[in-house]
């Protein structure tokens, strides 16, 4: 009498070990349940279907002849309801099959994020073939979808979406697409060639709410941003299917965990697929699926078989982005990076090498050689030899190294270098000829590569061949990740519509995966400074006083300076700047230099409490930490005091009022006397006003640090209004064109006063597009930073994770 | 070297440490700071700069590196070793991820008799 075998689920895995036990003869009765109305079809196929390039049939793997002509009895579009272990029989809905073994292949079911409305008609998860013909009936030319989720299949949905003409929206949680198989500078690239075929992505967004009456409507994201959706398609990632399972007592951890004979806990009920969990390791792909396969049908023809998780590689299904990725990509302290970018055609191409040995590639833009790179993995080659050159894939091997010189030696004199100056090679050799022997005095004579700088390795190399070598190094670079200097990057910046940090390393060619200390706050500054609506701040890239929101001192603790408007207060606002020096125990409060007042000696841990406080008085905080607007030093002015000629106090509170909460190149403090007796010292500040009895006389440019310099005059303005106009429109020139850590004297001796006064002061459109300007980056950023942190939810960074002590001591 | 397995101790979710940043465990001997780079690996150290004793883990998280916030030391966050030109190490504890928890090495909870 043969033996009974039920198998639970019709998907690639299982459909692959019924090929096997059949092809083999095995002598098994099978009845297979499938809760679909179908069998055995391609899952990975479904992403072509959906865009219309296959259809179901051509999917199809196995249709209902072969599982007759194998003895297969199918229970197709019947749910198993139960498992009886002890008596070993299924439970159907529509009767028991008693099983000699049992094959759990009940694979995956999508995570639906639990937010309002996603119960909501038209909100479709993406898994299956009803899944693909519900969003298909759904995609109206010209109607709008929104795809949660921007890994594999959720880009794969989106691709489809568009191509039958729906504009699509994709949201992705995380800082990049596809973060788990590629880094920050692929998944940049990835964004940038699906956004130029029309779709849209909205990285770091939190899905909030799915909105709609009676059907989906729209979606709300945390951040406020709502994008109207006719579609919703759920695709931020699966979960082993396990209930069954878990309601028959089989051990189940994240998935059902099996050994490597693909045996439950349970010796007779074996698991495969998306299902199964094997070493604490859960399987998505489908190489390692069909292995699983292969080794269970041996294990029911008892043949010794032992199931070994292989590596894996992907690639997008997406026409058009050419993508890969295999092995282990992460930075480890053993492993070394080869980074390969070409910005000008969009390639990135990074190999991790661990030893002698390559661990992991990820590649974007040119995969041909990604097979070629699979393999070195998964044999483990020795690549010591062609290490030089391995980037460059197999064609290059076996040659000896490449000398990069080379192809730079061979090009003839007229040979353009630099594109944007028209400046050939045969110039460039001249001018260091001429005595030009760095890449300043170069750019002086000739201007190659003072421009966009993109040539400026290319230039360095000429140079080099011309002296022989000895090309004194020009550090001109903003740091080791780059050559650029700091003026170059924010021109690229902005010529390239460069609106994130991964865009700007890959565009610009930097040279580490994440940058350092130094450019990234830069980087930071500078984008938020250019695009105050597309770029959000990075927390991670703020030095500690303003990614803390206070200022560090000695020991760790911080000190608290909330904003007093002109250096005006009230007893109000003292008193509770009293009350919470006392209630936290501040060592020490102090008068500032700024005219407020400083409490000194905070915990961090204390910070948020404090400030709510503060903020229930009605304060805010007054920056004392930011490179950004400090203080508007004022004297009493005209309304009491007897030299006053016109209301300074009321100038500086406007002026502080208009310009808080912006953040600058590097600090910016501002002073208004009510006359030249100048009693705020508004000659020594980045700004400064004196009032005269004509009008306002504004100065700028000042110092009183480590440099002691007073300010120089830009313009005398007969009216209030004209004054803060006018400093509104220097601000935003210094915020845009300034290197970072550059103070307002700094940056006027490097593109000199008289510049600046023909933009802020001659050229009236220029000065009021700037005012303009400057207005539209304080919508977004003219807010509270305390009132933000020390919500409920937003305490939590400022303390620690966990408190050991307890444990240490029992 | 000891040939004791090392402990591990469940501390918290990677998501509670944001990427290129840190958070603070308290112990009965100081504080450690647990690190998450960009690639979503974990790193333990003392949160004590040897320099001025600044606190690591406010600094600023780039590639395997962290760089002190007080006067700009930039360590090495798996051997703890100082970079460059400055001289002197901050002990390393052992961390890592599995299935999105953070876990370090018990190994901090009884350093005091050790160090």
């Amino acid at each position: 009498m043969m033996e009974k075998l039920v198998v639970i689920g019709a998907g690639m895995a299982s459909g692959r070990m019924l090929e096997h036990l059949t092809d083999a003869n095995a002598p098994y009765q099978i009845t297979l349940f499938n809760a679909e109305p179908r069998g055995n079809y391609n899952r990975i196929m479904l992403s072509p279907v959906l865009s219309g390039e296959k259809t179901y049939e051509d999917i199809v793997t196995h249709d209902a002849d072969w599982y007759q002509s194998r003895g297969i009895t199918t229970r197709f579009g019947e749910h198993v309801t139960g498992i009886d272990c002890k008596r070993k029989i299924v439970h159907g809905q529509n009767g028991a099959v008693p099983y000699d073994k049992l094959v759990i292949a009940t694979g995956s079911a999508p995570f639906m994020i639990p937010v309002v409305g996603r119960d909501l008609p038209g909100v479709i998860a993406y898994r299956d073939l009803d899944d693909t013909n519900a969003m298909i009936a759904a995609a109206q030319p010209g109607a709008e979808a929104v795809v949660i989720g921007g890994g594999l299949l959720g880009l794969e949905a989106a691709a489809g979406l568009q191509m039958r003409g729906m504009k699509v929206t994709v949201i992705h949680l995380m800082g990049h697409l596809m973060e788990r198989q590629l880094d920050p500078s692929a998944g940049y690239l990835l964004q940038k060639a699906l956004e130029a075929r029309g779709i849209r992505v909205h990285c770091k967004g939190a899905t909030k709410a799915i909105l709609g009456e009676t059907h989906a409507e729209a979606v709300l994201l945390e951040d406020g941003t709502v994008y109207g959706a006719d579609l919703v398609v759920m695709a931020v990632g699966i979960r082993p299917e396990t209930r069954l399972a878990v309601d028959a007592h089989l051990e189940v951890e994240r998935g059902i965990t099996v050994d490597d004979q693909l045996r439950t806990s349970d010796p007779s009920v074996f698991a495969l697929g998306e299902c199964v969990e094997h070493r604490q390791q859960l399987f998505g792909l489908v190489a390692p699926l069909y292995d699983q396969a292969k080794v269970l049908a041996s294990t029911l023809m008892g043949e010794a078989s032992a199931f070994q998780p292989v590596q894996t590689a992907t690639k997008l299904k997406v026409t058009g982005c050419d993508l890969f990725s295999a092995g282990d990509f992460a930075d480890g302290p053993t492993r070394e990076d080869i980074v390969f970018r070409d910005p000008g055609r969009g390639i990135y191409k990074r190999l991790v090498i661990e030893g002698d040995r390559l661990v992991g590639a990820v590649m974007y833009g040119d995969t041909a050689d990604g097979s070629w790179f699979f393999g070195l993995i998964k044999d483990q080659t020795d690549i010591s030899q062609m290490r030089e050159t391995l980037i460059f894939g197999p064609a290059f091997q076996g040659g000896g190294s490449v000398d990069p010189m080379a192809a730079v030696a061979a090009l003839p004199p007229d040979a353009e270098i630099c594109g944007c100056n028209g400046v050939c090679k045969g110039r460039i050799v001249d001018a260091v000829l001429g005595g030009a022997d760095t890449l300043d005095k170069l750019r002086a004579t000739t201007k190659a590569s003072a421009s966009c700088g993109t040539c400026t390795g290319l230039v360095q190399q000429v140079m080099a061949l011309t002296l022989g070598g000895d090309v004194a190094e020009a550090a001109v670079g903003m740091c080791g990740c780059t050559d650029l200097a700091h003026e170059d990057v924010r021109r690229l910046i902005k010529a390239k519509g460069l609106k994130s940090m991964p865009a700007v390393m890959q565009d610009c060619g930097w040279t580490t995966p994440d940058g350092c200390a130094k450019c990234r706050p830069a980087l930071n500054f500078y984008l938020l400074a250019d695009w105050p609506l597309d770029y959000h701040d990075d927390r991670q890239s703020r030095f500690v006083n303003e990614r803390n929101h206070a200022n560090i001192q000695k020991d760790g603790t911080y000190s608290v300076v909330p904003r007093m408007w002109g250096g005006v207060t009230t007893p109000a606002e003292l008193r509770a700047i009293a009350d919470a020096a006392e209630k936290y125990n501040v060592p020490m409060v102090k008068v500032t230099g700024g005219q407020r007042i400083d409490l000194l000696g905070v915990k961090k841990e204390d910070l948020p409490a404090m400030w709510a406080d503060l903020n229930d008085a009605g304060m805010v905080s007054g920056h004392a930490y930011a490179k950004g607007l400090r203080t508007v030093k004022t004297c009493v002015g005209s309304e009491f005091c007897r030299f006053g000629t016109q209301d300074s106090t009321g100038l500086g509170i406007r002026l502080e009022k208009l310009l808080w909460g912006s953040w600058t190149p590097h600090k910016v403090k501002l002073g208004v006397s009510g006359c030249p007796r100048n009693c705020a010292e508004a000659t020594c500040k980045d700004v400064g006003v004196v009032c005269v009895d004509s009008g306002y006389q504004v100065s700028v440019s000042g110092a009183a640090g480590m440099e002691v310099k007073e300010t120089e005059l830009l313009v005398t303005v007969p009216t209030e209004d004209e004054a803060v106009e006018v400093i509104t429109a220097f601000i935003q020139l210094y915020r845009e064109n300034a290197r970072y850590l550059d103070r307002a004297w700094k940056w006027t001796a490097r593109v000199g006063l008289d510049w600046v006064k023909a933009q802020v002061v001659d050229d009236p459109d220029q000065r009021r597009a700037l005012v303009a300007r400057f207005d539209l980056s304080q919508s977004v950023y003219r807010k509270d930073p305390w009132a933000e942190h020390a919500k409920p939810g937003a305490r939590d960074e400022f303390s620690p994770l966990t408190d050991l002590r307890l444990e240490a001591a029992e | 070297m000891m040939a004791q397995a090392t402990e591990w101790l469940d501390i918290a979710a990677l998501s509670d440490i944001p990427q290129q940043g840190a958070r603070l465990l308290r112990t009965g001997a100081g504080c450690v700071a647990i690190f998450r780079t960009h690639d979503d690996r974990v790193f333990a150290l003392d949160d004590r700069c040897p320099h001025k004793g600044g606190p690591l883990s406010e600094g600023i998280v780039a590639g395997h590196t962290i760089t002190c916030p007080l006067h700009n030391w930039v360590f090495d966050l798996n051997s703890g070793q100082a970079q460059g030109a400055d001289e002197g190490a901050v002990r390393s504890y052992a961390a890592r991820v599995e299935g999105g928890r953070v876990l370090v090495s018990t190994e901090m909870l009884t350093r005091r008799s050790a160090a």
